[in-house]
């Protein structure tokens, strides 16, 4: 408990975790000077009969110094956040293979889209699955995320992801699963009623079980299935 | 005309409205339908301490639930079958409450109690003036305000219950009732902020003229009180600001009532246009709701330090900087939303940057501090815990600025934590260390000492117990406004954290007990004040207490500025403004109008 992340499985995960750790640092070692300065100046200077506060309005140089040392701090920061934002969210960040899903988002639900055997969505061997999303270990994919009637929040919280799905908008989130197992799919955005309820569940699967899955489920006798 | 004759003539119209010394208008005109600004500030803090009370009770009726989900709440049976049949809380009154704690505390309590108590109580009386520049807009400010709190209010009472969409209402979930089951409800919202948009924009545009033509001689703007140099700027704010809500509540409000589309994508209608407009208001609200307790905590820390405000020019420039800043930072609310990813960067540097004259700010606190002589009041110590908890808000905020680590904790409790720490750690502090600050000046007496500490370590240590888990609920992903945490399983090993918030938020919320009873009994009871209990250097301070009706006998004249603690001129520890030393001359002419 308190500030270590959970284990990440993806592949991005550890950029953003590494951020959050040098962040958590910087900011940890900043809170403990300041309220330890705190607290020895109320200990240290605390009124006594008979004494008086020093008479003074200021001090250029050490205001100049506590301005540019935070300056200099968080514009370190926000380089290396851009850095790694860029990877993740920049314009050319999804990567050219990435297997793409259709997610579409509705009350109170989500509902996977698969491209089938050929690769394609929009065609017909495509399927689609209700609260349960699978992909395949070691392989981007790219989830083109759109949402049916009010916005939605796509939160896989062992990927880091998150990518609010805004209906009137088709969204690209991608990400690549590192390690098969079962993960949860939450709804990050209050979208009504069940908001709390909207849950799913994310199956990676190791690369060859994907294609078998993907067989099984993308057979015309299955695929009729809602 | 002279510039000192066109002050004097707002002066004598002021005169006009604000009751001359010893004449008793009737109790009506006196204490209800009043034009002084005193009695008006009085009034804003009767009605937003209410709905601080209202707001708090939501939050408990959320604990319980979060704490204790499904189960039924003592005394829940009160409820109707709509809200908590049996009394448990259901999932859509779940949705109202996150919602109606947001709105009031933001709009009806934390904006209020700084900018129309403070704003309205201190201003005149800080600047030597006899009341503000236009007295029957400033009572009109207050009586538009109570309908809106009211028509809010009202929405808990029609079909389909209170707005759900949360208290930044995004769009569609807001403008369409078929998928909120709220139709009503959300109309009401609209309509209350619009009309209590109307009573902020009425009260800012006085607060501005007043500071700029109304100081007494000598009161230039580099001998103006922080508090009022962080209210006038804040009135600026708020006078920009609130028209960006107002246009796009009556466009939320179209689209609930009148069928257009703004919002709504299947029309041709874009979702994000609200967000854009909600945070482009949003962010200058954010520093509405804190720069006036900046303002408030430095007069304080000054005195309780008795010591000059250490970088008054700098702590000036942070404001205005701040003031800037918080318009060009609003994408950083949209991250997840969709928005073009590249402008997140733009949004991200600009967000790190406010992080500068923040910092600034609590340097120079700091730096009020060293070498002082400090005197540990009831008002210094939620002082020294705003700056201290301040921090904490600050530096959380920085989690959320970074673009990818945004990714993860948007969203979560970890947003919840830190907008509680700058709120409650920060304006809410301010607000009690202002409140028991300035009491003596507003009813003649004192709060209790005693009652006043014992209420400070109980809420600061509550208070601590309730939001610093907070972080580790969104440090695990913990997603805001969620109804039944336990309903995932990465969430389940996390129900004990909140279930010790929860009992802890219950602790809080007795403690604010303590400050009710002091605040009430004081009133007929406390310890007599005489006119200058802190020994302060403002203006407020050398009138009566409770400042008499026209507040200055005499127009004052000032000769210096407001933090003269410890100088070496003078044997005690403070020199007011209005002192006149054998060394100082008067000055020329009123500084008003240059």
């Amino acid at each position: 408990m308190g500030w270590i992340l959970p284990a990440g499985a993806s592949s991005y995960a550890g950029e953003i975790d590494w951020l959050y750790y040098l962040i958590l640092v910087i900011t940890g070692i900043a809170f403990v000077v300041v309220e330890a300065a705190l607290l020895w100046f109320l200990f240290r200077y605390r009124a006594r009969p008979g004494r008086k506060a020093r008479y003074i309005h200021g001090s250029m140089k050490a205001e100049v110094i506590w301005t540019a040392v935070p300056a200099i701090v968080v514009v370190v920061i926000g380089i290396l956040s851009s850095g790694v934002w860029n990877d993740i969210r920049g314009r050319d960040s999804v990567p050219p293979d990435a297997l793409p899903i259709r997610v579409v988002a509705k009350q109170f639900e989500w509902n996977a889209t698969y491209a089938g055997p050929d690769g394609q969505l929009g065609t017909g061997d495509d399927f689609t699955t209700r609260n349960q999303l699978h992909v395949p270990a070691g392989r981007p994919v790219v989830v083109m995320l759109e949402a049916e009637e009010v916005i939605h929040s796509f939160f896989i919280p062992a990927f880091r992801v998150k990518q609010d799905a805004v209906p009137g908008m088709t969204t690209p989130v991608w990400f690549e699963a590192t390690t098969p197992g079962q993960y949860e799919l939450a709804c990050a955005e209050l979208c009504g009623l069940g908001h709390y309820r909207m849950r799913g569940g994310v199956t990676v699967h190791a690369a060859p079980d994907y294609e078998r899955w993907q067989t099984d489920r993308g057979s015309p006798t299955v695929a009729s299935t809602p | 005309m002279t510039t000192s004759a066109r002050v004097g003539e707002q002066r004598i119209e002021a005169a006009v409205h604000a009751p001359a010394h010893g004449h008793h208008p009737p109790f009506l005109r006196r204490y209800i339908f009043s034009t002084d600004h005193k009695i008006i500030g009085i009034q804003f803090l009767v009605m937003s301490l209410f709905f601080l009370l209202v707001g708090g009770t939501l939050a408990m009726v959320m604990r319980w639930q979060l704490g204790f989900p499904g189960q039924a709440m003592p005394g829940g049976g009160v409820l109707p079958e709509t809200m908590a049949p049996g009394g448990v809380v259901l999932p859509e009154f779940y949705n109202s409450l996150v919602t109606m704690h947001g709105t009031f505390m933001v709009f009806f309590a934390i904006m209020p109690l700084l900018v129309g108590v403070f704003g309205n109580f201190l201003i005149p009386l800080k600047i030597g003036a006899p009341d503000m520049a236009f007295p029957r807009i400033n009572m009109a400010s207050f009586w538009i305000a109570v309908p809106a709190g009211l028509i809010m209010v009202a929405g808990f009472f029609v079909e389909g219950g209170a707005a759900a969409a949360g208290w930044t209402s995004y769009a569609p979930l807001s403008a369409s009732p078929e998928h909120s089951g709220v139709s009503l409800g959300q109309v009401f919202w609209c309509v209350s902020l619009i009309v209590l948009g109307l009573s902020s924009i009425l009260g800012s545009f006085n607060y501005i003229t007043t500071v700029i033509n109304m100081r007494a001689p000598g009161m230039t703007w580099g001998r103006l009180p922080l508090t009022v140099w962080s209210l006038f700027i804040t009135a600026i704010l708020v006078l920009l600001a609130i028209p960006i809500l107002s246009g796009a509540v009556i466009m939320l409000l179209f689209d609930q009532t009148l069928g257009t589309h703004f919002f709504l994508p299947g029309e041709g209608g874009q979702p994000l246009l609200w967000q854009h407009l909600f945070w482009f208001f949003g962010h200058p609200e954010v520093y509405i709701l804190i720069l006036p307790a900046m303002g408030i905590v430095s007069d304080i820390l000054a005195n309780g330090a008795r010591k000059p405000i250490f970088g008054y020019k700098m702590m000036v420039a942070s404001i205005i900087a701040i003031a800037f800043l918080g318009w060009i930072v609003w994408g950083h609310h949209m991250f997840q939303s969709g928005m073009n990813p590249t402008l997140g960067n733009s949004f991200m540097i600009s967000t790190m940057l406010i992080a500068v004259p923040s910092a600034i700010k609590v340097f120079n606190w700091l730096g009020t501090l060293w070498q002082g002589n400090i005197r540990f009041t009831v008002p210094m110590l939620h002082a020294i815990a705003f700056v201290s908890m301040f921090v904490i808000g600050g530096l959380s905020g920085v989690f959320m600025a970074s673009t990818p680590v945004d990714i993860y904790i948007h969203d979560t409790y970890f947003i919840v934590a830190h907008l509680h720490y700058v709120l409650f750690g920060g304006s809410l502090f301010a607000i009690f260390a202002g409140i028991s600050y300035w009491y003596p000046k507003m009813f003649g007496r004192l709060m209790s000492h005693r009652w006043g500490v014992a209420h400070f370590w109980l809420t600061f240590v509550t208070y601590n117990l309730v939001f610093f888990p907070m972080h580790a609920l969104g440090v695990g992903g913990h997603m805001r406004r969620i109804y039944d945490p336990t309903q995932y399983e990465f969430l389940q090993p996390l129900q004990p954290i909140n279930e010790v918030i929860s009992i802890a938020a219950f602790a809080l919320f007795t403690s604010q007990l303590i400050f009710a009873v002091n605040f009430i009994g004081s009133w007929f009871r406390g310890e007599r004040a005489g006119d200058n209990p802190w020994e302060d250097n403002s203006l407020e301070w050398t009138v009566s207490s409770p400042a008499p009706h026209g507040n200055f006998a005499t127009t004052p004249v000032v000769y210096r500025g407001p933090y003269e603690y410890s100088s070496p001129l003078v044997e005690q520890d403070f020199l007011p403004q209005t002192v006149k030393l054998s060394t100082d001359t008067p000055p020329a002419a009123s500084p008003a109008g240059d």
